[in-house]
């Protein structure tokens, strides 16, 4: 660094790494969700630099709900691989055994049983009482309110109403035998902020951020694509390949494409700045109405 | 912006014009109304940050539940709460973001409701801005002049006064220059670097981006122009070097290395640095990171540290430059704003987290009040959710510090509830107070160890709590005859009997019992240092005061026995009359009838006051002291 200023990227970077520090000093089991999405590599990135040349001193967990596109997949497990990661994978068993899916059971079920619920499970069963999470207050109204260290009762809910003042960079992390907290280590970022950075740094993400010629169908508006067999199509539906990205990744019947012929990244920073309709649109689940996200989040998802 | 022309060619280029971009962090404060969430909806709305899906829902929900008639409510942005939307205030801090080319702005959205004021502190301490709404048809009011003082407690430097809804005043110029005039006279002894008053309208656009022709007769800064361009003192370069250590890094044993923010100042390989509090000094060996050592750091960055010498370090320390050091003290006197519900105890233990650092804290005096609508201080006793009090603290041990004046970093603190883990303070350092320097610890060669081995016994103390009649003292006195008679050395401290005499100037209110607590609970360390089995008899109601007085003593050495008796009983016993006087309303405060008592949840013991003889508990009290080694 020979200039005397920082940049916002190098600032917000900063800030991230502080946080994660915080919360590798302050509790005694953290863990970090790692959702393979392009906010997941950045966080991993930031964990990579906030404790080198020690490794990251925490595992990473990922809720695999089981229909995840399987280029995530495919990316995670090399991921883990290079940079020699411990990670956790945990699967809802139970959701399993009962054959829960988002085509027979719809997005609201699927979501509350394969990653809620399920997310709970892992939790519990490794008894963390810190699981970092890659949220930005920019995506949400119900998240532009939630504080950094963000606590979780028990039962993990959140209580907006009743949430610790955070003052400075200075994180209240006392919590009692089975509280918790979130720790969103980029809560202050934005979207924009997050591809730049991708772009500066030069991380990897999943590549189907990028335009590709994809089987895709077209579904109430929506742009699915044919990941795999398990897909029911309905009479007339023939999956036809169309060049499309998406701009934010979950299970794969439930994140529309967008179409895009944007295949390097300042293409998609472009297309990002041209296009104005904000990211989660593509996210089947924040549809159903206004404020369902906040209570999502007060039932423990993140 | 300009990206929206961008080729993709020049895409490249533009993105890396952007990487220059500096942050700019900005609070919005004013009176409910006053336009806040419409002003930052409109900066939002401006910088192009809207997209067509968030837009969408803001045209049908202003249709909804919207305030103007239909028209784009821009507030309805801002309220992300559910709940705070149909209140239709906003009650807490949102956090906000847009971007010109020349920043990005963070924006915090804080509330002009005047109950929540912990919110606007909160959101001010990491900004660089204030911009005070002032309706221009209600001029400067009561919450105006509390913003801008905390604004200038929390050492905001740089304000903007906006004068919004000049549409609704006719756009005059009068009516402009006396709210100006008034707020100026208002805020000269604030400490503000610059007062900037700008006439708008969030809602018609006036004077956001582009000068407005209705306000010819203004010459002054348009708002977005003026945060763009706002030179934020960047003197936490130019301060004294300062790093809060926050973790130990050691990958293996060739690697010790300490990582931390970098507080203040900058700092070179070579440069000479001190722990302050034990004056151990070394040099920089490396600045360590990710992308590569470095030769120099500077306020802001995060690094890890490597010293040329083996010096004991670690998370809570702070690395400091040789020259102008920080205090390091166990004493200091602070501004503190109250944030909770539950009102300030003098005297009561807190934890503090002060940079990396956490100790025990309580306030040893509260000086006075400030009435933050007249700025006037008043006697106080203790203070209630959103006062200011300027207090002295005593910690439990020294950390290192600057006053808040020089360095908003290293001086600023907040206050952590022992029980409910509740942030409930927020403090600024006014500077260190060196009585406790001057104190020092007498060195004696007879301790404890030797004095309870004389007399073959360990030294501990039985902290008996319960109701009034519960039967505490009764037990107590019986085993102290037991303990006396196997020729064990004791002594038996009385609630009663020490209010006769080292208490005697203490009352029954809250924070008077935490003082006669304190006191007892010093006595019994004493008694202990002494060799002695300390039996004490207190119906000590409040679990955090048991608890203050268990950490006086060493690990061990104090027994938490709770004499359960139910309410219903001890009423019913009476022995002293006092329950009959409580339920008539001559005493009050009275554990049990209109005082709370918490039960213990951690005692060491619990004996059974209502159906076990007071000799049997005593036995059972033995019992545990013989089955723990102590006789």
């Amino acid at each position: 660094m020979t200039e005397d200023r920082l940049t916002h990227l190098r600032q917000l970077e900063a800030e991230s790494i502080h946080i994660f520090r915080e919360v590798a000093a302050e509790f005694s089991k953290p863990v970090m969700l790692y959702s393979i999405g392009k906010d997941s590599s950045v966080l991993l990135h930031l964990a990579r630099k906030a404790f080198y040349p020690s490794p990251i001193p925490f595992p990473l967990l990922h809720v695999d709900t089981t229909w995840k596109f399987r280029e995530m997949i495919e990316f995670r497990d090399n991921i883990t691989k290079e940079y020699n990661l411990d990670l956790l994978v945990h699967i809802n068993q139970d959701g399993v055994e009962r054959g829960i899916g988002p085509f027979s059971h719809g997005s609201a079920l699927h979501t509350d049983v394969m990653k809620t619920e399920s997310l709970k499970q892992a939790l519990n069963h490794y008894k963390f009482d810190a699981a970092f999470g890659g949220a930005r207050r920019d995506e949400e109204a119900s998240r532009a309110k939630e504080r950094i260290f963000s606590f979780r009762t028990e039962n993990h809910r959140w209580d907006p109403k009743n949430q610790r003042p955070e003052l400075w960079n200075i994180y209240n992390a006392r919590v009692r035998g089975g509280e918790s907290i979130r720790a969103f280590p980029l809560s202050n970022w934005t979207e924009l902020d997050i591809w730049q950075y991708i772009y500066l740094e030069q991380i990897p993400i999943v590549p189907l951020y990028l335009a590709k010629e994809r089987p895709v169908v077209e579904r109430d508006g929506m742009l699915i694509m044919v990941d795999d067999e398990r897909m029911p199509l309905e009479p007339g539906e023939t999956p036809e390949m169309r060049s499309v990205r998406f701009r934010t990744l979950g299970c794969y019947p439930l994140t529309g494409a967008v179409e895009s012929t944007a295949s390097t990244l300042p293409e998609i920073i472009q297309e990002m700045l041209v296009a104005r309709t904000s990211e989660r649109q593509g996210r089947l689940i924040d549809k159903d109405q206004a404020g369902s996200m906040e209570k999502k989040k007060q039932e423990g998802y993140f | 912006m300009n990206a929206l022309d961008q080729t993709p060619a020049s895409i490249d280029a533009y993105l890396k014009d952007q990487e220059q971009k500096t942050l700019l962090r900005f609070i919005t404060c004013g009176s409910v109304d006053d336009g806040k969430s419409t002003l930052i909806g409109r900066l939002l709305w401006d910088s192009k940050l809207l997209f067509e899906d968030q837009l969408a829902t803001l045209t049908s929900e202003s249709k909804r539940i919207g305030t103007q008639g239909g028209e784009i409510d821009y507030a309805l942005l801002l309220d992300g709460l559910q709940a705070e939307r149909e209140q239709g205030i906003t009650i807490d801090v949102a956090y906000r973001f847009f971007a010109t080319d020349k920043r990005k702005f963070i924006v915090a959205d804080t509330p002009g409701h005047e109950q929540y004021t912990r919110n606007m502190v909160t959101g001010a301490s990491t900004a660089d801005v204030a911009i005070i709404l002032i309706d221009a048809r209600k001029g400067v009011l009561t919450q105006t002049q509390r913003h801008s003082f905390l604004a200038s407690l929390i050492g905001i430097k740089h304000v903007v006064v906006a004068i919004n809804k000049m549409d609704l005043v006719d756009y005059d110029e009068q009516t402009f220059n006396s709210i100006v005039a008034s707020y100026i006279d208002f805020a000269k002894d604030l400490g503000f670097e610059s007062i900037t008053p700008i006439p708008l309208s969030a809602l018609q656009g006036d004077n956001v981006i582009e000068p407005s022709e209705n306000t010819s007769w203004y010459n002054g800064p348009q708002l977005l122009p003026f945060l763009e361009t706002v030179e934020v003192v960047k003197d936490t370069l130019d301060k004294p070097f300062r790093m809060p250590v926050q973790w130990v890094n050691r990958p293996n044993l060739d690697f010790r290395g300490f990582s931390g923010t970098i507080a203040s100042g900058r700092i070179s390989v070579g440069d000479g640095v001190v722990e302050p509090r034990s004056g151990h000094q070394s040099k920089i060996k490396e600045i360590v990171t990710f992308d590569g050592n470095l030769d120099t750091a500077i306020a802001g960055q995060a690094v890890t540290l490597t010293l040329e010498d083996e010096i004991d370090i670690s998370r809570g320390d702070m690395i400091s430059g040789l020259q102008h050091r920080p205090s390091s003290a166990d004493q200091f006197e602070a501004k503190l704003i109250w944030m909770s519900e539950e009102e300030l105890l003098p005297n009561r233990n807190y934890i503090i987290k002060l940079g990396s650092a956490s100790a025990q804290a309580r306030v040893t005096s509260l000086k006075h009040k400030i009435n933050v609508n007249t700025l006037e201080h008043t006697a106080a006793k203790t203070l209630s959710l959103n006062e200011i009090g300027v207090c002295n603290f005593a910690l439990d041990k020294a950390l290192s510090f600057d006053p808040y004046e020089e360095n908003r970093q290293t001086g600023s603190f907040i206050l952590i509830d022992r029980f409910t883990n509740a942030t409930v303070g927020a403090g600024v350092i006014d500077f260190a107070l060196r009585r406790a320097d001057n104190i020092h610890w007498q060195a004696v060669d007879i301790d404890k160890k030797s004095r309870s081995e004389q007399k073959s016994q360990k030294a501990a103390v039985l902290w008996f709590t319960g109701l009034s009649g519960s039967g505490k003292s009764t037990i107590a006195n019986q085993l102290e005859k037991k303990l006396h008679a196997m020729g064990k050395h004791t002594y038996l401290l009385d609630g009663d009997n020490v209010r006769h005499g080292l208490n005697k100037d203490l009352g029954f209110t809250d924070a008077d019992r935490v003082e006669n607590i304190r006191r007892v609970g010093e006595t019994a360390k004493l008694f202990t240092d002494a060799g002695l089995i300390t039996l004490v008899s207190f119906i000590s109601p409040f679990r955090s005061e048991r608890q203050m007085a268990r950490g006086l003593l060493a690990e061990g050495e104090f027994l938490e026995i709770y004499v359960d008796t139910p309410l219903s009983v001890c009423e019913e016993r009476d022995i002293k009359g006092l329950y009959a006087k409580a339920r008539a309303g001559e005493i009050k405060n009275f554990t049990g009838i209109d005082s709370d008592y918490e039960v213990p949840e951690n005692a060491e013991l619990i004996l059974d006051g209502a159906n076990l003889p007071p000799e049997d508990a005593a036995d059972q009290v033995i019992e545990y002291l013989k089955k723990h080694d102590f006789i």
